[in-house]
Parts: structure tokens; C-alpha cells; sequence
């Protein structure tokens, strides 16, 4: 036990008021909330323009979203960039930091491996389905009152506690 | 003031992002154990912090609406698809409950060192690109159960903002006291100590 001991997370009310006053900045600077899955869906089109462009355009769901410059040249990527600083700077000053395979004390990294892409899947799809993710959706919405975030959280922790009591054993 | 502003700039967009990221981490909402122990009612620390942030905005923007400084209006306010958000909610809960992220929170975890995170990305890109492919038979049951554009609660039921918060600000204490009653009961909220010891 000779490893620095990592500081314990911030009280979650704390951590909830900085992340509000960050989804109200965010608002008034940009009139609009926090997102994370319209990068990826950015990828995906950019990846698609690039080894099929005409498959792409003729899509009627990625066709929708070309022509609107290069698709990684979006308020999402500086975002998210900026996420990816402030989890490793927050990690590392806090000792969290630590390469890992993160999973339950039952199963092996492997199965978390495959876990995590099926689990990616289903998420992947139901940001595409819901047209916004955790963060967009729920966070974001959430705080203009959305009558649309309050149905998709309700989902959202409902199917999860469900599922989670059929897959439980993946994590506890 | 005329909120909101046109143009944020880079600069603007990566110091929001950073402390977006910093919440997240510090906050524990990296952990895809913690996460995942929201759904299994042993650690209400999503919850508590999701909640909190919904009702700060919420009443921050609010104010700024109240006093003239902000155009509500203008702001991007989702417009409801009432099947398309129930059931893709639902995959993103069952995406976490299985995979152990979401979208944003999988960012956050792999530069916290969570080389799982980079497998999750990988499905979820997957994920989008089957819905590509599948988006035309998809038509009906997006289309079905459109709202009216940008609703909120407060246009659905003609009563006061204010009165909304409120109601959510009582739903937020009243869940924070029945996840410590959860707590107690199912091994208690997961801490950094308990993550550093477990895992590779």
C-alpha cells in the first residue's frame, strides 16, 4: 500500500450545483445545453463521407446532416475536447487516474470487453432513436422543463433498474 | 443583456466543456461501477447529481427569463417524439446497465484512464451506424406521438414555471432522503477508495 491514496469524490450536491451552473453557461453562451452523442453520430457521418460518400448522401438519415461543413468542425468536438481536459486534469490532481479495465468483481476483462461493445450498441442506437443522449437530452432538456427529457428520463432509469436487476451480476 | 449570445467561440466552448468534464469526474460519474450502482439502488450519486444540476439550471434560467435578460424562446428546447425518446431512453438505460456508460460520461472515463470506455465508444458508433441503415422502416414509429414543437411542461399544463421547479426542487429532497434510506440497505454509495482497490 505504498500508492498515494486517491481523494474521495466531491459531496454530489456540490458536484450537481458546478455541473448546473456549467448547463446554464452553456445556455446563455451558446443557447444551447451540454451534449456527447452528437460527436460520435459526427464520426460515424464523417467516416461514412469518407469511405462512401455516395451511399451517404443518398441515406436519408446521415444525408440530412452533410453539407453543413466538415462534420468534426462542430461546437461538439471543442466541447467534449475540453471534457476530456477537465476528467484528466480533475483525475489527476484527485490521484484517481488509474489505467484500467473497469468491471464487476465477477467478471473477467475479457467479458467486460464484450459487454461494454454490446451495451456501447444499444446505446449508440437509442441516442440515434431518442435524437439526443443523457446529457443532451436529459440534462439539457431537462432544464428548459422539456416535456421530451422528462419521458426520456423516466425511460431511462426505468429500463435501467430493470435491466439492471436481470444483469446485476456484471457489476456487484 | 440579450442572452443568449450568437457566437461562443472555441475558447468559451473548452472551458465549459472542461468544467462539464471536471463535474463529472470529481462527482465519481466516471466510475462505470458507480453508474451502474445507481441502477441496482445501492448508490444514488447519479441521481443526486443529475437532479441537482436539472433544478439549478433550471431556476438559473429562470431568473435570467424573469429579468428580462434572456430570450427564452431562443434557446433549443427538444420537441417531443413521444416513442422515439421512451424507447430510446430506455436503450440508454439499458446500454448503461450492460455496458456501464453513456455517451458523455464514456469521454470522461477514458481520460480517466477507463480503457473499457474505448470499447463502449466502438459499440455505440456501431449502434448509430445500424440505425443509418435502418432509419427508413424507422419513419412510423419516429413519427408517432409527435408533441407540439418545443413543448414544456409549463405549456403543456398552462401553469407557472415557477410551480415546476418547485415541484421538481421537492421531488429532488424527496428521492436524496429515499436513496440514503437505499443506501443504508444495499452496501452504501461507492467511494474512490473502494475503486482504486479493485480492477486491473
Amino acid at each position: 500500500m505504498t500508492e498515494r491514496k486517491p481523494q474521495d469524490f466531491l459531496p454530489p450536491l456540490a458536484a450537481g450545483v458546478g455541473l448546473g451552473l456549467t448547463l446554464m453557461a452553456m445556455f446563455l453562451f451558446t443557447g444551447h445545453g451540454l451534449g456527447a452523442s452528437g460527436f460520435f453520430t459526427n464520426v460515424v457521418l464523417w467516416f461514412s463521407n469518407s469511405v462512401a460518400p455516395d451511399w451517404t448522401e443518398m441515406n436519408s438519415y446521415l444525408g440530412n446532416y452533410l453539407g453543413a461543413g466538415h462534420p468534426l468542425n462542430s461546437w461538439l468536438s471543442w466541447e467534449l475536447a475540453g471534457a476530456a481536459i477537465g476528467g484528466l486534469a480533475g483525475s489527476l490532481i484527485a490521484r484517481r487516474f488509474r489505467f484500467k479495465i473497469e468491471r464487476g468483481p465477477r467478471t473477467s476483462a475479457g467479458a467486460r470487453m464484450g459487454f461494454a461493445v454490446g451495451g456501447g450498441l444499444l446505446s449508440g442506437f437509442g441516442a440515434s432513436l431518442a435524437g439526443g443522449c443523457t446529457s443532451s437530452m436529459g440534462l439539457s432538456g431537462g432544464a428548459t422543463l422539456a416535456v421530451a427529457a422528462f419521458v426520456f428520463l423516466i425511460a431511462f432509469f426505468a429500463a435501467g433498474v430493470l435491466v439492471s436487476a436481470l444483469t446485476g451480476r456484471i457489476w456487484q | 443583456m440579450n442572452f443568449p449570445l450568437e457566437n461562443p467561440g472555441i475558447l468559451f466552448l473548452l472551458l465549459a466543456g472542461a468544467l462539464f468534464g471536471y463535474f463529472i469526474e470529481s462527482g465519481g460519474l466516471s466510475s462505470p461501477r458507480k453508474l451502474t450502482a445507481q441502477f441496482a439502488l445501492r448508490d444514488w450519486t447519479v441521481f443526486r447529481v443529475m437532479f441537482t444540476a436539472i433544478v439549478v439550471a433550471g431556476i438559473g434560467l429562470w431568473l435570467f427569463d424573469v429579468a428580462g435578460w434572456l430570450r427564452f424562446d431562443a434557446l433549443k428546447i427538444p420537441t417531443l417524439f413521444f416513442w422515439a425518446m421512451a424507447l430510446g431512453g430506455a436503450l440508454l438505460g439499458a446500454g448503461m446497465a450492460i455496458g456501464g456508460y453513456c455517451p458523455g460520461t464514456s469521454v470522461v472515463a477514458l481520460f480517466s484512464g477507463r480503457l473499457d470506455a474505448l470499447f463502449f465508444m466502438f459499440g455505440m458508433m456501431i449502434g448509430m451506424a445500424v440505425f443509418a441503415v435502418s432509419y427508413d422502416s424507422l419513419q412510423v414509429l419516429y413519427q408517432t406521438g409527435k408533441g407540439p414543437a418545443a413543448q414544456t411542461l409549463a405549456g403543456l399544463t398552462g401553469w407557472p414555471t415557477w410551480l415546476f421547479l418547485l415541484i421538481l426542487a421537492g421531488l429532488a429532497w424527496g428521492g436524496f432522503r429515499l436513496g440514503t434510506r437505499f443506501e443504508a440497505r444495499r452496501g452504501g454509495v461507492i467511494s474512490a477508495r473502494d475503486l482504486a482497490g479493485s480492477g486491473d
